[in-house]
């Protein structure tokens, strides 16, 4: 008799452990997508709380055990690692399961530097993030095109992104003026500008002519100074002319205005005239004694 | 006996307390020429310009509004933000009825002191010696209109709405051209030149660390004001750091902190810098003079002058500079000397002098 009794209460708790274990049972999606709905499964009989615990939110959910909850698209935003935890009359059970980006909807797109010199290789890099419209950085590889041109005239490139991330380096165009910088990711386009400028005068057009003689006085004027490329210098870059005569030495930093920089310099009867801009030395020019 | 300090004591008090109510802005005729200078200058540096002024010969025919500006300066130059501190003077020649006296002025100002020898002549006029003074010729500039339409450069940068990955505007790019350590009356002095190799302005500000030969950093200064601190492009400043009480060999290394800042600027003024050249001044020291002409329609109040000594080889050899305390007034040329080591002047091939400038309505 006594054994017929162990038997039966072995048997209640058996069933009883079965129950609670058939109870707590999540049945929850491989593929959850974030900003797309979400089905969570559920077994056991009673009423229970959800909760679905991701990287910065929280879900909540009343569930009646048995049926499925579904998840809206809008209440999932985070992807990443998330943990379910089912509380219930028979206890909290718990589950681990991964939400995936959704799709591409914003890039950030870094692109330096702002200003560079024409035609520098490599001189122009450009980091594009890309993010679904939760800003989930989308760690799949995703095709990125990137277009840099000036005046209609430029390269691009594909590039597949690795780990969310897609980048190249770019040589600077030979023309001056603003580059438009465009990363595409399917329709979506992100502009920047990247201001390509004129390089260092090229030494064969810093050339300096007599402009004016007065009786207190000289004009000197460069002919329009371009970098070797042939662009135009800017207005504004420093010319430094050097005067040399009997009196001693006199240097003006004029400015460029216009293409060209011009200078007043003390009247000589024999003087030797220096141009240079920045380390960029220009002609030498002879004024007086006949010369 | 035991009365003997105390007493002493008590007499040097009372000498002290009398020789401080002495008001130092006597102006009691002058028995001697030395006697002129040196109560003018007093009286000038207690500000009491009136008894100053008692002091000028009624011969030199200037002004008391002229005599005073000359002492106090004009035009918002560095002479109005500064106070004489004293006045050295020395006979260097004496007759019955004039005399010639070279008088050292010391002035404290913003920038550190500033001096400024003077030979003054003075002569005798009723019993009494007086200065004869000799006023300082202002350039009538005549009347005109003078167009200034230089650039400017104006900043806009990322606001905070920005999205994080929306680029800045870029710094500007600066080169340092050239790097020279030198050991000078107990300190190593950094010298070189900078350029602003870009295509706007650039506010420039020059550091240096000097490591040991441990490996461990021993100093750390920056140029201060011996860089000209806003570069246009392609405009090549001369830089000096100077770290006093270190010797060059326990330099093992240097390591160079230049600091940059896009910063909104005008390339106006432009001063052109004539007729440089390597003389012996007055005390017979090795000075570079020259004179400095303000060719924009704008006063500069403080014009400082940056000069740069190179070798036969190029190398920057020593960097030099001094502030005016004359304003550069439009279209007139204004003296200037700085400095050069007498030791050196043999070895410099070239120089070269920029001017950087300090002016009160100059809005950047």
């Amino acid at each position: 008799m006594r054994r017929i009794v162990f038997l039966a209460i072995m048997a209640l708790i058996c069933w009883f452990a079965a129950d609670s274990a058939r109870a707590a049972e999540l049945r929850l999606p491989q593929d959850a997508v974030a900003g797309q709905p979400m089905t969570v499964g559920t077994s056991g009989s009673g009423d229970g709380t959800l909760y679905l615990i991701g990287p910065g939110q929280i879900i909540k959910h009343e569930v009646k055990l048995g049926n499925s909850i579904q998840i809206k698209g809008e209440e999932l935003h985070s992807a990443g690692r998330w943990i379910a935890i089912l509380r219930s009359g028979a206890g909290p059970q718990s589950a681990v399961f991964w939400v995936k980006p959704g799709q591409p909807a914003n890039l950030s797109f870094l692109a330096r530097p702002s200003r560079v010199p024409v035609a520098q290789r490599n001189g122009i890099s450009g980091t594009v993030f890309i993010f679904d419209k939760f800003n989930n950085l989308i760690t799949q590889p995703t095709p990125v095109n990137f277009n840099l041109s000036v005046k209609g005239t430029g390269v691009s490139q594909n590039v597949t992104s690795q780990q969310g991330v897609a980048w190249i380096d770019a040589s600077s165009g030979p023309k001056e003026g603003a580059a438009q910088f465009v990363a595409s990711v399917g329709n979506i386009n992100v502009r920047r500008v990247v201001q390509q400028v004129a390089s260092e005068p090229c030494s064969g057009s810093l050339k300096m002519h007599l402009a004016q003689r007065n009786k207190d006085n000289i004009v000197v004027e460069t002919d329009p100074i371009r970098d070797c490329s042939g662009n135009a210098v800017p207005d504004g870059t420093i010319v430094t002319f050097t005067e040399t005569d009997k009196e001693g030495k006199s240097t003006v930093d004029a400015r460029i205005k216009k293409g060209v920089a011009k200078v007043e310099l003390p009247a000589s009867d024999n003087a030797t005239i220096d141009v240079a801009a920045g380390v960029t030395l220009g002609n030498e020019l002879h004024v007086g004694g006949g010369r | 006996m035991k009365f003997t300090l105390p007493l002493l004591f008590a007499i040097l008090t009372v000498a002290l307390i009398a020789a401080g109510t002495i008001h130092g802005s006597s102006t009691a005729p002058a028995s001697t020429p030395e006697g002129a200078v040196q109560s003018m200058f007093a009286n000038a540096k207690a500000h009491n310009f009136k008894g100053a002024y008692s002091y000028v010969a009624p011969s030199s025919n200037v002004d008391f509004r002229t005599f005073q500006q000359d002492l106090q300066g004009r035009d918002g130059s560095l002479r109005t933000y500064s106070q004489l501190e004293g006045a050295d003077t020395r006979v260097l020649h004496e007759s019955d009825h004039d005399a010639l006296v070279r008088t050292e002025l010391k002035y404290s100002t913003a920038v550190g002191a500033f001096y400024d020898t003077r030979d003054l002549k003075v002569v005798k006029d009723e019993g009494a010696w007086k200065i004869d003074w000799s006023s300082e010729k202002e350039a009538a500039v005549p009347p005109q209109v003078i167009p200034v339409n230089y650039l400017r450069w104006d900043v806009i940068r990322r606001s905070a709405d920005d999205d994080w990955g929306a680029q800045n505007v870029e710094g500007p790019h600066i080169r340092i051209l050239s790097m020279n350590p030198a050991e000078h009356d107990g300190a190593v002095i950094i010298m070189g030149e900078v350029e602003n190799e870009d295509t706007v302005p650039a506010f420039v500000s020059m550091g240096a660390v000097l490591v040991g030969k441990n490996g461990q950093d021993i100093a750390s200064e920056s140029s201060f004001d011996k860089v000209s601190h806003v570069l246009l492009p392609k405009e090549i400043s001369p830089y000096r750091i100077d770290f006093p009480g270190i010797k060059l060999a326990n330099v093992k290394s240097v390591r160079m902190k230049p600091d940059t800042t896009l910063v909104p600027a005008s390339a106006d003024p432009v001063i052109g810098v004539l007729h440089q050249r390597i003389e012996k001044d007055a005390k017979g020291r090795t000075v570079l003079k020259g004179e400095l002409m303000n060719e924009s329609g704008q006063i500069v109040n403080i014009p400082h002058v940056l000069a740069t000594f190179y070798d036969n080889n190029g190398r920057v050899i020593w960097v030099s500079d001094g502030y005016l305390d004359h304003a550069l007034l439009p279209q007139t040329a204004q003296p200037f000397a700085v400095d050069l080591r007498d030791e050196l002047a043999a070895n410099v091939h070239s120089y070269r002098v920029t001017v950087n400038q300090y002016s009160l309505e100059h809005q950047e």
